[in-house]
């Protein structure tokens, strides 16, 4: 089975869950495609060949430096089209979610959205999914060509780069298609923040910083810069102002994947636990040693967080060597 | 101007976790059925560009005779009418679509479709683009703000992975809203006893002149996900001994 992989950038840079993506495909065949669309993406282009794409189509131009819903769909099924590939594998998130519907349902293709896994069964995808958010697993399976799935971010080993890696690169010509959309402002989060769904480690804090919420979250982010670990929260530290949406982890928040999840004042509502609840270890610091969070929990201090946050940032410091 | 919302009954999230896989499979359910917690953030979206921008919101929903329950609480909360789609067939994201997009034609004045992020029970987050392919609208998703309307052309802020995007489009559009556009507004009393006796109208497929697409993705194999194997180690000690043992056992873990 040929596979295209969608490697998703932005201004230049490669949205790194994309890696995940063409990992997945090429633990299922021999025959893996990829697609990168952009602007300056010549270093992408090179590392997608380096992690293992046979043939790289490539549409470089000033008018795809930013996602654009109708110019990349083109582009994306011209490329499908050149590459005549059975199956199209995007990462999960915002715009690949979206191009995936957008190039489904035009195809009359079923998507497996969000996948946990895929197989191949009978020369098709077959992907597990969660539903009820994430309280209840299914296998999916869908009807129509290209075969079309969008993966989970973090739920995918990434496409290790090869030392004798080689590929084509195949200059495309960006799709001649009018956009209704005009970006008029962007305006980015600060460099070095970490993206929550892309964290391999996530420091968070709930409604337990009330008495000094400022002084709470800061103790938080210092934990969480001395572990290069992404600040989350509960949507109750949200909606008490503490912090921005962003940061917010749950059913109406993002929903994270990281080998470590630290839990600061947060009981652990099951809403909470809807976004946080298949990190690979969590740690709750709670103050009530009856927080549902604790039976979720592999490791635990019941304490202050005022106290115990701090001891944990010097211990790492020192045992980390920061 | 007219906003039409998209609303799916959905399971209270607290009960999201009593679901057996059974029930999954049949889709009959036995927990309390609200409204989809994203949608009454696009509730409130609608709702805030009738007031800003005049006009009448509408709610429709595709769904069985019980969905009727969430659109009364649409208009509880403030919506102007109420349509039930309605339509027992399995249909996967492509057929709500479809039934979705009928309905918006159906109107025939909608400016502005609003939708919420994704379904609580679904999760796939895919219709809001395919109605809008269906429509051939323009789709804005994650919208925080909507900046400006008018004149044909709409301006808003979206949350796009890292960045906030200020993006310009013409309607009739498509918009997904994430819950940044506003808390819902609780009904008041007056509009909870009106909710309550209004007829609310319902189409099918046939009204509707459409016949929704069979379903291209199949679910099957519905389980509970392996349980946590989380019996709880505890750190005990002063705050400085019990961190030094948390961050050795980490270490150990190789999670840092
Ligand atoms: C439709 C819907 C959607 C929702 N979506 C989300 C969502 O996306 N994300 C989300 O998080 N929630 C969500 N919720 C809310 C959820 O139900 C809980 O209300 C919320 O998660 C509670 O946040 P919390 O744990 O910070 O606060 P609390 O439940 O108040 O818990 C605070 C905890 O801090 C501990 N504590 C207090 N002081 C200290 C201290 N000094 N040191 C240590 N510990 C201390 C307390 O023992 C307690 O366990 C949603 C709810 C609904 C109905
Ligand atoms: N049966 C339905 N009736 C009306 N709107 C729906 C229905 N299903 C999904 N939607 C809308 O589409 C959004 C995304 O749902 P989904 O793509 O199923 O996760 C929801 O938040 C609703 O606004």
């Amino acid at each position: 089975m040929k596979f295209l992989v969608y490697i998703e950038t932005d201004m230049g840079d490669v949205v790194a869950s994309s890696w995940e993506a063409l990992g997945a495909a090429r633990s299922l065949s021999e025959d893996v495609e990829a697609v990168v669309i952009g602007d300056k993406i010549s270093a992408v282009v090179e590392e997608t060949i380096q992690r293992g794409a046979k043939k790289v189509y490539v549409v470089e131009d000033e008018t795809r430096a930013m996602f654009d819903l109708e110019r990349h769909l083109a582009d994306v099924k011209q490329a499908l089209a050149a590459s005549g590939a059975d199956a199209f594998l995007a990462s999960h998130t915002n715009n690949g979610r979206d191009l995936a519907a957008a190039l489904g349902v035009e195809q009359g293709a079923g998507v497996i959205a969000d996948a946990l896994a895929l197989e191949l069964e009978d020369g098709r995808l077959k992907g597990v999914r969660g539903v009820y958010s994430g309280n209840i697993l299914v296998d999916v399976t869908i009807d129509g060509t290209p075969q079309i799935a969008t993966l989970r971010p973090r739920a995918f080993a990434p496409a290790e780069k090869m030392a004798d890696a080689s590929g084509d690169v195949v200059l495309q010509d960006p799709a001649d298609v009018d956009s209704p959309y005009l970006i008029q402002e962007v305006q980015r989060a600060e460099k070095g923040e970490i993206s929550l769904t892309e964290a391999s480690i996530i420091v968070s804090g709930g409604r337990g910083v009330a008495k000094d919420p400022e002084l709470g979250f800061d103790l938080i982010r210092e934990l969480a810069s001395v572990l290069g670990a992404a600040v989350g929260a509960s949507r109750a530290a949200v909606d008490a102002g503490y912090i921005s949406y962003d940061h917010q982890v749950g059913q109406t928040g993002k929903v994270v994947r990281p080998d470590l999840y630290i839990a600061c004042g947060i009981s652990g509502a099951v809403q909470h636990l809807a976004g946080m609840g298949s990190s690979k270890i969590i740690v709750a610091i709670n103050k009530d040693p009856e927080a549902p969070i604790f039976s979720v929990a592999n490791y635990g201090i019941v304490g202050d967080l005022f106290e115990v946050v701090p001891a944990l940032t010097e211990a790492a410091r020192e045992k980390l060597n920061k | 101007m007219r906003y039409l919302v998209c609303i799916k009954q959905t399971p209270d999230t607290a009960e999201l976790p009593k679901i057996s896989p059974e029930e999954a499979a049949s889709g009959k359910l036995s927990v309390n059925l609200v409204v989809n917690p994203w949608d009454e953030h696009a509730i409130e979206a609608g709702l805030q560009l009738m007031e800003n921008y005049g006009g009448t919101t509408g709610a429709v929903t595709v769904g069985d005779e019980n969905a009727i329950d969430a659109l009364r609480s649409a208009l509880a909360m403030g919506c102007k009418d109420a349509t039930l789609v309605k339509h027992t067939d399995e249909v996967d994201a492509w057929g709500v679509a479809e039934l979705l997009a009928a309905a918006v034609k159906h109107d025939g004045q909608v400016d502005v479709v609003l939708t919420g992020q994704m379904t609580v029970d679904g999760n796939s987050g895919l219709v809001p683009v395919a109605l809008a392919r269906k429509l051939g609208w323009p789709v804005l998703t994650s919208v925080a703000k909507v900046v400006e309307l008018g004149d044909g052309q709409i301006t808003v802020e979206r949350v796009v992975g890292q960045s906030r995007l200020t993006v310009q489009t013409s309607t009739p559009v498509v918009l997904s809203v994430i819950k940044e556009i506003g808390e819902p507004r609780y009904p008041t009393f007056i509009n909870i006893r009106k909710a309550a006796r209004v007829k609310i109208p319902e189409l099918t497929a046939a009204d509707l002149g459409v016949e929704p697409p069979a379903p291209v993705i199949h679910m099957s194999n519905f389980r509970k996900p392996p349980a946590r194997d989380a019996q709880v180690k505890l750190f005990e000690g002063t705050p400085q001994e019990a961190a030094a043992a948390l961050i050795d056992a980490l270490l150990e873990e190789k999670v840092l």
